[in-house]
């Protein structure tokens, strides 16, 4: 068996409507984050996390009540996996406490547990309390990983390759990053480390699948001098499509068993990665290569690989580059 | 020395046997408190592979200097004094493998696995374990001033009425109904603190009864400056750590007493918890050194007959007792009615010495034993199917090639798992998602390989040639690929928190050995391949 073996589409003549779906996507994407926003988790905005394993169903608004009347106002309540186990989540301290004194909006928690559940009717199995400070702390580390994580990337690619590679990759790599926090916003997904940690793989994953195209285009340009830039970008793009395949299917397998073996503090991330594989392969094929070509035609090196055959091709045939 | 099938296989049998020797299950020597209370150093067989906290339940808590009622003079200094107390306090706790370290600037992260009382651990960390003696004063002072400070307050405009109406809905609901009745006496007397404050009920001089629900307010209102500057100067208040109850009325002792303690917990050098033999209660049994036991031996001794207050973290512990004669280096606190286990907490407490500014903890996460279990449950579960579906993929598509791939991915669970158990790195539930996602992703560079020799075979070469050069050219996009994932994980871990930093940690790790596996465990299969069978004309790929 062998899937897409000898390909040739015409991604690259496909690109002006790539151009077209993306813009379409990063405007939906927009606007739902603008409408939507992103639901950071408690870890992120500070606030108190309390998951409670209970003997009988609980009333929710029992609890919330009880809550309120702890000074603990507009917690937020969640069912978490079975019936009888759900997630309390207070964002705001506790009414007139210091708001970075976490311990205070705990302890309201428990009183209030105690006061609908009953002292030793319930088990707590997991707790977070965490700081505003702290959370905005968090929330600068997570974009400075993925800010410098950039720059690396683009050094090492313009080492390996040359600048428009890596300036190309990185490009690909925003739209993905842009497409899947739109794709959290729409889920409604929590916004959790886990989550930032599903997102900072997903760029690692897009990126990898960026390079194993720009790898082939590399080695094509050199194999076959005469060829339109474009030609050789969609030959490579053709060359890579089975082992894109593949890979991507061992990883969304993978994932899918995360999603539905894997336990609820884990399936938020394979479901972001799952989102991410779909994006990463569209990114490398549509954005990725598509912006190499149109920095090959902006900016065409006197020595860089392929920039004079994009400049012959242009002399030798009036027509755009790529269009055929 | 890569050249022949036998230097491959040697290689390969070494990285086999460094893993599996480093994951064989084995003694740990662990120090634990045995069920006497004693330290100890046990051994316990197990693999050695470090969970996280979220794995095996835990407590994580993040702390930092609370300078809300005690300005640090010295930040950095008073870190460092509080990382050395937090160690010798949670070594004589009795965690097995704590971690005690400071983060950044300004914040201690403790971190203790497997503890069963969240509550206590918390405690023992918190708590600054101040501990002074004072003289209580017999001036009858606060009774002199109360006049004066009432009028300040009524000046100010703060009577028992417009407080009262300037209480949030809050302490209201806090207080009940007490307030009501603190009007009603303030209709008699006149003033808000000496309605208040009573007199009545209490069994020594420097002693005032204050209604529990009264509290906050009045020690608020001692508190304004203005109230607060017509005691004497020599003269402090501080209040009784626990409420005591006289009829059905519950009260809070509030306390005059001299401001310079005669001692601090400083000259402590052991504490005991007790049971006190005649009152059945809980007791600390104390030991001063001997410079300390002069100083207090000669303050005790000019203050017979006087009464002296214990403060433990500026509250005063049980109902201060009377001087009887000289005090030298051995003394006690009674604790009202507290269980011998807090006593023994105390006691741990003022022996590890005193945080030199309270704690407050600004960031916290418990994770229960049970929770971890199912998580490490469902985690082996995820990966036991993902395997499997990577196994039939491999396998469906590339046949015995594929097979090849998956022996390969066997050596590359190894390999992860070795690894890690070698550096000693902690795995966390994120950890583990990265152990199963990265099954998926490790096949990719056995996929380009075989995707590489099927062109190369494409193209009519023979297999043996198809191999070589297969290998060949995927090199490229296999190093380049993976040095950018390895890249980006490495800026995931410096940047990470906790569990995201054991993600990233396998992540590395799983690219590392995925390569090895991939690039040598892999060719050299195809070597032994080929060795057996020279005239190989077609390959099952």
């Amino acid at each position: 068996m062998r899937l897409f073996a000898n390909a040739n589409y015409d991604f690259i003549g496909f690109r002006r409507y790539a151009y077209g779906v993306t813009g379409v996507v990063l405007l939906l994407g927009g606007i739902a984050l603008a409408t939507f926003g992103l639901n950071y988790s408690i870890e992120f905005t500070g606030g108190t996390l309390i998951q409670v394993r209970t003997e009988k169903p609980v009333d929710p608004a029992a609890l919330r009540s009880a809550l309120d009347r702890e000074g603990v106002v507009g917690a937020e309540i969640q069912q978490f996996g079975g019936p009888d186990e759900f997630v309390v989540r207070a964002r705001t301290a506790k009414h007139g406490t210091d708001a970075d004194n976490t311990q205070a909006t705990a302890t309201a928690v428990t009183t209030a547990l105690d006061a609908t559940l009953g002292n030793g009717h319930y088990s707590i199995q997991r707790t977070e309390a965490v700081g505003p400070k702290v959370g905005g702390e968090l929330r600068q580390k997570a974009l400075y990983a993925i800010m410098v994580s950039f720059v690396i990337v683009l050094i090492y690619l313009a080492v390996r390759f040359e600048w428009r590679f890596g300036l190309a990759a990185v490009i690909a790599t925003a739209h993905d990053i842009l497409t899947t926090m739109a794709f959290i916003s729409v889920m409604k997904l929590e916004v959790s480390l886990v989550v930032v940690g599903a997102v900072l793989s997903m760029v690692g994953y897009s990126l990898n699948d960026t390079i194993i195209i720009f790898d082939r285009v590399r080695e094509n340009l050199h194999k076959y001098k005469r060829d339109h830039f474009a030609d050789v970008l969609n030959r490579s793009i053709n060359e890579t499509l089975p082992r894109s395949i593949l890979t991507h299917g061992t990883s969304l397998a993978t994932l899918l068993a995360l999603a539905v073996f894997g336990g609820e503090v884990i399936r938020p991330f394979a479901v972001v990665m799952f989102f991410g594989v779909f994006t990463g392969t569209f990114s490398s094929i549509y954005i990725a290569s598509p912006v190499l070509l149109a920095i090959e035609k902006r900016w065409p090196g006197a020595d860089a690989r392929g920039a004079r055959q994009v400049k012959a091709a242009g002399q030798r045939t009036p027509q755009p580059v790529g269009t055929r | 020395m890569f050249a022949t099938v036998k230097s491959r296989i040697i290689i390969i049998a070494f990285l086999v046997v460094l893993s599996v020797a480093s994951l064989i299950p084995r003694k740990v020597t662990i120090r634990e408190k045995g069920a006497d209370g004693i330290m100890r150093d046990t051994a316990i067989v197990r693999v050695p592979l470090k969970l996280g906290l979220d794995l095996q339940g835990g407590m994580h808590l993040g702390l930092e200097l609370d300078q809300s009622t005690r300005v640090s003079a010295d930040p950095k200094k008073d870190i460092e004094l509080a990382l050395q107390v937090l160690r010798k306090r949670i070594d004589e706790f009795g965690v097995t493998e704590p971690l005690i370290q400071k983060q950044g600037e300004s914040r201690i992260v403790v971190e203790l696995a497997g503890i069963t009382d969240p509550g206590r651990a918390k405690a023992i960390v918190q708590r600054s374990a101040f501990l002074e003696f004072r003289i209580t004063d017999r001036t009858g002072a606060l009774e002199k001033a109360l006049p004066a400070m009432d009028r300040v307050l009524r000046t100010a405009g703060i009577s028992a009425d417009t407080a009262k109406t300037a209480q949030s809905a809050v302490q209201k609901l806090l207080q009940g109904d007490t307030t009501k009745k603190g009007a009603d006496t303030t209709a008699a007397s006149g003033g808000v603190l000496s309605s208040l404050i009573q007199t009545q009920g209490a069994a020594m001089p420097g002693e005032y009864l204050v209604p529990v629900g009264a509290f906050p307010r009045v020690d608020s209102l001692l508190h304004l400056p203005d109230v607060a500057r017509l005691l004497p100067r020599d003269l402090a208040l501080r209040w009784s750590a626990a409420p005591v109850s006289v009829g059905v009325q519950s009260y809070q002792l509030l306390y005059v007493l001299e401001d310079r303690p005669m001692i601090t917990g400083s000259s402590l050098v052991n504490a005991k918890a007790e049971i006190d033999p005649v009152t059945t209660g809980a007791i600390v049994t104390f030991e001063l050194d001997r410079a300390g036991g002069r100083k207090f031996g000669e303050g005790t001794g000019r203050h017979v007959g006087d009464y002296m207050a214990i403060l433990l973290d500026d509250r005063v512990q049980g109902r201060p007792p009377v001087i009887q004669s000289r005090i030298e280096r051995r003394g006690q606190i009674t604790l009202g009615g507290k269980t011998l286990q807090e006593a023994q907490d105390l006691a741990l407490t003022l022996r590890a010495g005193s945080l030199p500014v309270p704690l407050k903890i600004v960031e916290e996460r418990q994770v229960g034993a049970s929770l971890g279990a199912d998580s490490i449950r469902d985690g082996i579960l995820a990966g036991l199917v993902g395997t499997a579906l990577v196994i039939i993929i491999m396998i469906g598509y590339y046949h015995l090639s594929g097979a090849l791939a998956v022996a390969a991915l066997g050596f590359y669970i190894l390999f992860t798992l070795g690894a890690l158990s070698m550096v000693d790195a902690t795995i966390t539930l994120p950890g583990v998602a990265g152990i199963v996602l990265s099954i998926g992703i490790a096949v990719d560079a056995n996929v380009l390989i075989f995707e590489r020799i099927r062109e190369e075979l494409a193209l009519g070469k023979t297999v043996r040639l198809s191999i070589d050069e297969g290998f060949r050219h995927a090199m490229n996009a296999i190093v380049d690929s993976n040095v950018t994932a390895v890249l980006t994980a490495a800026c995931l871990f410096e940047f990470g928190t906790g569990p995201v930093k054991g993600f990233a940690v396998t992540l590395i790790f799983g690219i590392v050995a995925s390569m090895i596996t991939a690039i040598f465990v892999t060719r050299t299969f195809y070597m032994i391949w080929l060795q057996r069978q020279p005239a190989l004309s077609t390959l099952s790929i």
